[in-house]
């Protein structure tokens, strides 16, 4: 087992350093919206974590199929790596979400299509841990992880497509120029910079726990493997 | 018929079959034979193409496993000790869904012929569930005769069987050795596999650890044969 | 040699069709012998349905609304039922290992038991709705509706026999397809409610379309997915 390497360390101080630098956007940069104060702040954090939960989805999607074509367990290693730490972003995100709606909409939860396919997301990736302890065979679990990743993977999409048909009352943030009209908000400049910036934050804080992730599952493997030696 | 090289099988981190070499000319019976948990029925799904190897080569009357699995299927007949028989559907019914399964012409003909050869011919309209454990294994090589298999595979099957199917499933494989066909059968039942074997072949530790003719054995004990391979 | 236990000499598309009609067909004879699996199935969506009557107030005014939601709800459930015993069925005896034996392709037996678990539900289907009709006093047969059945069935079953033959592979057996199912089955769900909706409402068709393209588009995404992956799912 390789001690943490060089670049995962510096990557872990540079995203400390850069939530560091976004908290301070958030706080001091970004001006306070003038409807709802500082609750409004939330939503910068909220962005960025459902946004990185997403990027989870699709990494696990893309691992499963990888997975499935060269029988390499390192890629389903990486699937529940994705998966796993998604899960958290994206709860992360939804209860950061239900923070900034209650006083926004007077509610803490709305069926609209983002939020119910986000519930349904979160579901799919719970599902998915829940296949995974069911079965005791490594092979086997790999293979339907990878099956089930890229079943839901495909539903989303699908999912939100078919509630997308329904009216929504949630912001339509880019590009809503008649803000009332469709419930969504105009945000002065400085918004969007810390907005963006505290995306691409999260990207970075994804990329380290991720990585870790990996790690951990790698000297899981090798933990079992030695076991076995030992039994032998 | 049946050859086999190198072969190794993978349950995760456990490795069961270590570099199996195997080979069985036409018209060979083999009896594997092999402590508990060494790897028989693993061996035996393997050569029935239900499971693949991890690495090594098996080729079956001349076609590659994997690659020609289909092929291979079609010269093999298995009998496990589960019936694999659909206990709604009467013994007929049976046959003649395996029997379309497996492209068969004359199909109505065939049926009669291996319900007469399994002496199950005043029961064939009975259901399934109704048979005893003996009546559904005789059912069950029946259905594996069926297409005239070139190889057959055996997996315990006299397990669970009283005297009487005991002595019907003799009279089977002695019927099957007869016609010239290639058997692989395991079995804990030594008096019986002494009787029926041309070749007895130990599997231990992963890989066959001794194999004898039924020559070689000439008046010394299948007991002492199979106990010195295990200590050996 | 046995000259007659030689194959048919055919093509490999009429073997595969031949293999899918022989599955199907064992499921069908089986069960309209033993009919444990349709009982099951009717006897759990009455009572869903029976249910619903005591949790929602479906008086005249809110039943034309509430009518798709709670057959949907109830064929869903239903449908577990049905889903699970199927390939219980195969797990149990070792018969899947008899179906894997078979010179045939993989896809043949997704595609047999999809058939079978289609054909299973769409009879609990056609049974529920004359007595839904008759329990609320509501005409519930139009061609309109049968056909938005058909179309959600199908992406129902295809999900689900997936799904199923891994389920039936883990610890938990029943209790994970709904788990799984559900979740994934959304779109369908959605589609479907609002068409049948519709069409108890006699909307235009315009205003139905869109859902009858998510139901077609995601049938047709799904059978292919599971075309493409049913092979690592029963193979080892």
């Amino acid at each position: 087992m390789t001690p943490t390497p060089r670049a995962l360390r510096v990557l872990e101080i540079v995203s400390f350093l850069l939530l560091c630098a976004a908290v301070w956007m958030v706080f001091f940069y970004a001006p306070l919206e003038a409807v709802m104060g500082a609750v409004q702040k939330v939503f910068y954090f909220h962005v960025a974590n459902a946004w990185v939960g997403m990027l989870g989805f699709i990494a696990a999607g893309v691992s499963g199929i990888i997975y499935l074509r060269t029988h390499d367990m390192k890629w389903d290693i990486v699937e529940v790596a994705a998966v796993e730490i998604s899960l958290v972003f994206f709860f992360i995100a939804i209860v950061t979400g239900s923070i900034w709606a209650y006083p926004a909409w007077n509610t803490w939860w709305t069926w609209d299509p983002r939020l119910t396919t986000a519930a349904i997301l979160e579901l799919i990736y719970i599902a998915y841990m829940l296949l995974r302890q069911g079965i005791e065979d490594p092979e086997r679990r790999a293979r339907f992880g990878a099956v089930y990743a890229l079943i839901g993977g495909l539903s989303v999409p699908l999912t939100f497509m078919s509630i997308r048909l329904f009216r929504t009352i949630h912001p339509v943030v880019v590009g809503g120029a008649n803000a009332a009209a469709q419930g969504g908000f105009d945000m002065a400049p400085k918004m969007l910079h810390s907005m963006f910036f505290a995306l691409a934050v999260f990207t970075v804080i994804f990329i380290t726990l991720f990585w870790h992730r990996i790690r951990i599952g790698i000297l899981a493997q090798t933990v079992e493997q030695l076991k076995l030696k030992l039994t032998q | 018929m049946i050859e086999v090289r190198k072969l190794f099988k993978r349950f995760g981190l456990k490795t069961i079959l270590r570099g199996l070499d195997f080979h069985v000319a036409q018209g060979e019976f083999v009896v594997l034979l092999g402590p508990n948990g060494a790897g028989k029925t693993t061996f035996l799904r393997i050569l029935a193409s239900l499971s693949r190897p991890s690495m090594g080569q098996v080729v079956i009357a001349g076609h590659t496993l994997p690659a020609q699995a289909a092929e291979v299927r079609r010269t093999l007949g298995v009998v496990s000790h589960l019936p694999l028989l659909y206990g709604d559907l009467t013994a007929e019914e049976n046959l003649q869904f395996y029997g379309r399964m497996y492209d068969l012409q004359n199909l109505e003909a065939r049926l009669t012929e291996v319900l007469h050869l399994i002496g199950l011919e005043s029961r064939r309209r009975d259901l399934v569930r109704t048979f005893s454990r003996g009546m559904q294994q005789r059912l069950a090589i029946g259905r594996a005769v069926l297409h005239d298999p070139e190889v057959m595979l055996f997996d315990e099957p006299y397990t669970g069987l009283d005297q009487d199917a005991s002595a019907m499933l003799d009279d089977v494989l002695r019927n099957v050795a007869a016609r010239g066909r290639t058997v692989v059968m395991t079995s804990h039942d030594l008096a019986r596999a002494e009787e029926l074997g041309s070749r007895f072949d130990v599997l231990s530790r992963g890989v066959i650890a001794a194999s004898c003719s039924q020559q070689e054995l000439g008046s010394s004990n299948l007991l002492t044969f199979y106990k010195q391979a295990l200590t050996a | 040699m046995n000259r007659s236990a030689t194959r048919n000499s055919s093509t490999r598309a009429g073997s595969f069709l031949r293999a899918v009609g022989a599955i199907a067909w064992k499921d069908l004879a089986a069960e309209l012998r033993s009919r444990e699996l349709l009982s099951a199935m009717l006897v759990f969506a009455l009572l869903v349905i029976l249910i619903f009557n005591f949790a929602l107030e479906l008086d005249v005014k809110t039943r034309a609304t509430i009518t798709a939601g709670v057959l949907w709800v109830t064929f869903a459930f239903a449908g577990t039922l049905g889903l699970n015993r199927s390939m219980a069925v195969e797990k149990d005896r070792g018969c899947l290992d008899g179906l894997l034996l078979a010179p045939v392709d993989r896809t043949a037996i997704y595609f047999g038991k999809v058939i079978s678990n289609l054909a299973f539900m769409l009879i609990v289907e056609a049974i529920v709705l004359p007595v839904y009709s008759i329990l609320y006093n509501t005409n519930l047969l139009s061609l309109g509706l049968i056909g938005v059945i058909l179309l959600g069935s199908i992406g129902y079953v295809a999900v689900g026999t997936l799904l199923s033959s891994m389920a039936v592979q883990t610890r938990t057996r029943d209790v994970m397809l709904p788990i799984l199912l559900f979740p994934v089955i959304v779109p369908v769900l959605v589609a479907a409610v609002k068409a049948s909706s519709g069409v108890l409402q006699g909307l235009p068709m315009d205003e139905i379309l869109p859902w009858l393209n998510l139901l077609v588009v995601y049938d047709v995404i799904f059978i292919a997915i599971a075309f493409m992956v049913f092979d690592y799912v029963v193979e080892e």
